[in-house]
């Protein structure tokens, strides 16, 4: 079992934070992932910055161009998680953009994956349909998890499907929208957290998108195994004392 | 036809729907709607009738005399420069606003590169009553400054994209984002053969128009009716798709594809995609791409904005790929020099995407009386700086 379905089946109200490896410095990353898991953060996606990120708003966005300015590519990227690993044993997830993993040769990015002690891959641009066509077989060679993504307009019956080739959690996006949206959760959202919560799904699933207060954490929550938190973060450790920040930041959602 | 996608919108190895989720919803009702409203005849009915009275087609099929003289071989441009607007984009934008329209559409939204996808968007937003935002280059905002004025006095929105090259693909993100965040009411135009399924296939069918007249055309003019070459520029490829459309299954035909050398294609500075792309993802579809070897996109480079784009429609590399068409690219100074020297035998300015077609004749051998089509796919008006910039006139 990895440590990512130990943690599932162990525990609830997980956190999970995502970074832009290379942000806001070149090393950040080997520092900030051991301090997250001692201050309680539960699993972490190690953002690998891409030129064209589509699904991301402008917080992402901006941290992806700063991170590729400090010099981060995949080559590093690797390498970082590596040593990480030494320190630590939170799970890490990667996330990035297809096309990523396409360029450096799929098999080979996943036995990197492997190999660096990633558990699972977040891809939000490799669609279910042309995944289970092309890509689930090479995928199934390797013990790594895989995450989709269903939003409010996802049916029941694509959600069904989605869950079927899900190997790590069901990433629940909380709006119809790109990540780093600021508003209070509407009526229509909690409904559709209420009718997640009923559908009965092989994975766990983790709220993310627009989470970044303590009380929006504590709401998602109740309705799913955890929360996913990224562009909030992002914003809050954008200076020289980021490593601070980062505790601040965590403190302040769990309280 | 051998040239059309499967189910999951491949040509081949290309094509497809690489998009987020939040995008899927809008994606699937299309491509579930696309084919079945297209195909009625109250669509066509009303489709025909703008093309004919609004857009002023058919366009001519000019037989350009010096120009043959010139080159040895029978020469004709496709007048899609003659279009209202001045280019062959509204063939598809007329296309996609009666398809949004019919689908309950009431916003629209569009990317531009050179302004002229952006015009036609306006234009027929205008016609239809329908808001519209369009997302353009910062960069590109100030290279083109007549059309930006032309799309705010249609009523549209003129939205800056800041991010990236601040060029055509950064305004497609964009644009890709405002639609991920308005999943109800917006209907994405996209102006050429780039996207997830089905918009490379449903561009491609608005475009067709173009190599529909030129077959009726040729077969009055010539006695025949295909021509032996057609001579197309490429950027992501909509007016070179519609000019191939009707001949992709003729092998006869020899179909010459043109892309943007810029400064030379080893010189770090161009856009020609058939040539330096490796396959990838962009903007939702599998083709060839200029990427480097983390697969972060490439900015690309050319003088003419509606070629500078890192990616190419799926259908095109589909038919590099296969062998279908002969790429050719044409550096800035080569498709300045062909504009001008359009202008000097046949007096007309041509846009610069067009005027990178113009340059591959001096890269081909024509045999006497060999037909040979070139798509003059827009008007130069809006490139009279950087023409007048780059010329000794």
């Amino acid at each position: 079992m990895s440590r990512l379905q130990k943690l599932f089946n162990n525990k609830q109200n997980l956190l999970s934070i995502y970074l832009t490896a290379g942000y806001p410095q070149r090393n950040a990353m080997l520092e900030l992932i051991p301090l997250l898991a001692k201050n309680g953060v539960d699993f972490i996606e190690a953002g690998m910055p891409y030129s064209d990120p589509l699904a991301d708003g402008k917080t992402i966005q901006h941290s992806s161009s700063i991170a590729l300015k400090n010099g981060m590519n995949l080559e590093l990227y690797f390498k970082q998680i590596k040593q990480v690993r030494y320190k630590t044993d939170i799970p890490i997830l990667f996330m990035g953009y297809f096309n990523q993993v396409l360029k450096y040769g799929i098999e080979s990015f996943l036995q990197q994956c492997s190999d660096s002690g990633i558990e699972a891959l977040i891809i939000p641009d490799l669609t279910p349909e042309i995944y289970q066509k092309y890509y689930q077989k090479i995928f199934k060679k390797y013990d790594l998890g895989l995450s989709f993504l269903i939003t409010p307009t996802t049916s029941d019956e694509r959600i069904a499907l989605i869950d079927s080739l899900t190997t790590a959690f069901i990433y629940v996006v909380s709006i119809s929208g790109t990540t780093g949206k600021t508003d209070d959760f509407s009526a229509k959202q909690i409904a559709y957290f209420k009718r997640i919560k009923k559908l009965t799904t092989r994975n766990p699933k983790m709220i993310g998108f627009g989470i970044d207060t303590a009380s929006k954490y504590r709401i998602v929550n109740t309705y799913a195994d955890g929360a996913i938190i990224g562009s909030a973060f992002i914003k809050a450790i954008s200076d020289n004392d980021y490593k601070q920040k980062a505790v601040d930041f965590v403190r302040k959602i769990k309280s | 036809m051998k040239y059309t996608t499967d189910k999951l919108g491949f040509y081949g190895n290309y094509g497809g729907s690489f998009i987020p989720e939040l995008l899927h919803r809008n994606v699937a009702e299309l491509q579930k709607n696309y084919l079945k409203i297209i195909e009625t005849k109250d669509f066509q009915t009303e489709f025909q009738n703008l093309l004919r009275d609004y857009v002023g087609r058919p366009s001519p099929l000019y037989p350009a005399k010096r120009l043959s003289q010139k080159y040895g071989a029978k020469i004709y441009l496709k007048r899609e420069d003659l279009n209202h607007t001045g280019a062959h984009k509204i063939n598809n934008t007329i296309g996609q606003i009666l398809l949004a329209k019919r689908m309950g559409k009431t916003r629209i939204i569009a990317e531009t590169g050179a302004g002229q996808h952006g015009v036609a968007t306006a234009t027929v937003a205008a016609l239809t009553g329908l808001q519209c935002v369009i997302y353009m280059g910062e960069k590109d905002m100030a290279r083109q400054t007549p059309n930006v004025a032309r799309m705010r006095m249609l009523g549209a929105e003129v939205r800056p994209a800041t991010s990236g090259s601040k060029t055509l693909k950064d305004a497609t993100n964009e644009a890709i984002r405002d639609w991920i965040n308005n999943p109800d009411d917006t209907f994405y135009i996209i102006g050429s053969v780039v996207g997830p399924h089905p918009y490379p296939d449903m561009v491609a069918r608005f475009q067709s128009v173009i190599s529909e007249e030129m077959q009726m055309q040729l077969a009055a003019q010539t006695g025949r009716e295909y021509p032996d070459k057609i001579i197309a520029c490429i950027g992501g490829g909509s007016n070179a798709a519609g000019a191939y459309y009707y001949f992709l299954d003729n092998e006869k035909v020899e179909l010459i594809s043109v892309e943007a050398g810029g400064l030379g294609i080893d010189s770090g500075h161009s856009a020609a995609t058939g040539v330096l792309g490796s396959n990838g993802v962009i903007h939702g579809s599998m083709t060839l791409l200029m990427q480097d070897k983390d697969g972060q996109i490439v900015e690309p480079y050319s003088i003419s904005a509606g070629l500078d784009y890192p990616g190419i429609g799926p259908l095109h590399a589909h038919l590099i790929k296969t062998g279908r068409t002969r790429l050719v690219t044409a550096t800035d100074q080569q498709a300045l020099a062909a504009g001008l020297q359009l202008t000097r035998l046949e007096g007309i300015i041509p846009a610069l995407e067009s005027a990178h077609a113009l340059a591959a004749l001096d890269m081909l051998n024509f045999k006497p009386d060999e037909i040979v089509v070139v798509n003059l796919s827009g008007r130069g008006d809006k490139d009279m700086d950087t023409y007048l910039n780059n010329l000794s006139l």
